[in-house]
């Protein structure tokens, strides 16, 4: 194997690799595609992989292959997750990423020290503060989403003071090392810091704010595989992890453009300020409560009915009675559609995918900026489990706290229906005009309990 | 400054571009199985631990080499299965039902 052409036979197989990684994201674009995206993702990591392997460098392949089929053992179950956990187990993988990136930037690093050049030196901290703030952070958020951890934002003064010294700490030790590189000491002092801040970033953030989180940590994890292969001097892995970072990067931009967030607000991790105004001491207010009975009544007579489905309906494993009425209103000529807003759930996307996974067909799932213009023209709108995404507080009342974000404009509908266990205020903490209108109607209960009532009532009626 | 470094910071920044130009047409529909993708194709960074627990450097070196490995390795495995579980399950309502 010392004739050049594995040396070039290998590096074509990086190259052929890179383009595949790029057609896999193009081909995600659409769902007629995006299937075809995956396997070319697959045959371009086997193509790489088969081609590092052939590296003259590796001279003992034992722990490589207990590497490989021990990965693969933990990789399929996190592969097989239930689709409601698909947020706390995106959340892990970018823990596990940043581990796999921190370890290697480790090594580099001592095997190295103390002669490591300038700009590698610069390259490997970047790696190492990225990947283990995303290491700690992504097991924060992974263990907020499943309830290992407490949900609510933990928040004290200072908060954002003490995270950005960490921060500026890390860096101070990073600058200094670029200079003088032979300190080991400082260089694992930097990574302790650097997975406290991880910590202390999650802490004050609450479930509702997690989209945005795991977009940023998704960014964080694809810029430290990138800060890697600058060490490494792989264009190949800077690509990928350049690939990934915008991804996380435009996502973020997203969601923090749905909650009315700054683009500074979420660069610096300050999530969950909303200033929950000391939910002032609301009078009952009266509302119009409905029966499952009433309410298919209803449906069953609109032509046009638009389903907003919200983190609700995710908790209460809804998504199956919601299509059972899709089909049901669908077979009696009703044309159901879904309204769904960027940030219902827990993570960009979930409601697409707990919808598609109950088989409601994805041409009926429309973004709010589709839907909005139809709402006026809709009989009903029937909320499940969403609620400041609804509030039209957030259009008219400049001193909402959630003034500015864009909502569905669920109140122009001549109906509107609310699914809801109670009347507690959503996670903004305010109360929700929207629940006191005159032709709104209030359905209390469980949501998989009430949608399947009345599923029942539109079946049952008319056999 | 290291020729190498100025080749791969322009790489870094056309991918950068590329990458915000291609991900920007990802439908929102498609958002989750998006962040699955990207996150199965960034555990590519297994390919650099394959070397560090194969080089025989030493034992610190083969350690942190295998645990990366078996961290990228249950990434990319289950990136992909759990992303193409998510796409099977988009269907229009033109496709058949099985």
């Amino acid at each position: 194997m010392t004739f050049p052409f594995a040396e070039y036979a290998v590096q074509v197989a990086y190259l052929i690799a890179t383009a595949l990684f790029i057609l896999s994201l193009k081909w995600l674009s659409s769902p007629t595609t995006a299937r075809r995206g995956v396997l070319a993702g697959e045959v371009g990591m086997a193509l790489a992989i088969v081609g590092t392997l052939l590296d003259r460098n590796i001279v003992d392949y034992r722990w490589i292959a207990i590497g490989l089929v021990l990965g693969s053992v933990i990789g399929v179950p996190l592969g097989r997750v239930p689709m409601t956990a698909v947020p706390q187990r995106t959340a892990l993988s970018h823990a596990f990423g940043a581990l796999c990136v921190a370890l290697v930037g480790t090594a580099e690093y001592f095997h190295r020290v103390p002669d490591v050049p300038r700009f590698m030196m610069g390259a490997l901290s970047m790696e190492v503060i990225l990947a283990s703030l995303t290491i700690t952070g992504s097991l924060m958020a992974a263990g907020k989403l499943q309830e290992v951890l407490p949900q609510r934002p933990i928040t004290y003064n200072g908060q954002n003071v003490i995270n950005l010294s960490l921060l500026a700490i890390a860096i101070g030790i990073a600058v200094f090392l670029v200079r003088n590189p032979g300190h080991p000491g400082l260089f694992l002092l930097m990574m302790a810091i650097s997975l406290a801040f991880g910590v202390m970033m999650v802490v004050p953030i609450g479930g509702a704010d997690m989209p945005t989180v795991i977009s940023l940590l998704n960014s964080y994890a694809g810029l430290s595989a990138s800060a890697m292969g600058f060490v490494l001097n792989s264009k190949l892995l800077i690509i990928a992890g350049a690939l990934d970072g915008s991804s996380g990067f435009i996502l973020s931009v997203i969601m923090s453009k749905a909650m009315n967030r700054s683009f500074t607000n979420v660069l610096f991790g300050a999530f969950g300020q909303v200033q929950t105004s000391a939910a002032a001491v609301q009078e009952a207010r009266p509302v119009h409560a409905a029966t499952a009975d009433e309410a298919a009544a209803i449906l069953t007579a609109a032509n046009k009915v638009v389903v907003v489905p919200g983190y609700g309906m995710a908790v209460a494993q809804a998504q199956h009675r919601v299509r059972d009425l899709f089909d049901a209103l669908t077979k009696r000529g009703v044309d159901v559609k879904f309204g769904i807003h960027p940030v219902a759930g827990r993570m960009p996307g979930q409601m697409n995918v707990l919808l598609a996974e109950a088989d409601v067909p994805y041409d009926a799932l429309y973004e709010s900026d589709a839907i909005n213009p139809e709402l006026s023209q809709t009989d009903v709108a029937l909320i499940i489990g969403a609620n400041d995404v609804t509030n039209p507080a957030a259009r008219t009342d400049t001193s909402s706290p959630i003034y500015g974000i864009p909502i569905l404009d669920v109140d122009k509908a001549r109906t509107v229906m609310v699914i809801k266990r109670g009347m507690s205020p959503g996670f903004a903490g305010i109360d929700n005009e929207l629940y006191y209108l005159d032709r709104t109607l209030m359905l209390f209960g469980d949501a998989k309990t009430f949608v399947g009532d009345i599923v029942k009532a539109v079946t049952g009626g008319h056999g | 400054m290291p020729s190498d470094l100025m080749t791969n910071l322009y790489v870094f920044m056309l991918a950068a571009f590329l990458g915000f130009e291609v991900i920007r047409r990802v439908s929102p529909l498609l958002h989750t199985p998006l962040m699955s993708l990207t996150n199965a194709l960034a555990a590519i960074a297994v390919v650099g631990a394959i070397v560090l627990a194969g080089e025989g450097r030493g034992a610190l070196t083969t350690v942190l080499g295998t645990v990366a490995v078996v961290a990228a390795t249950s990434n990319l495995v289950g990136g992909f299965l759990l992303t193409d579980r998510m796409l099977r399950m988009f269907k229009t309502s033109k496709t058949p039902k099985s």
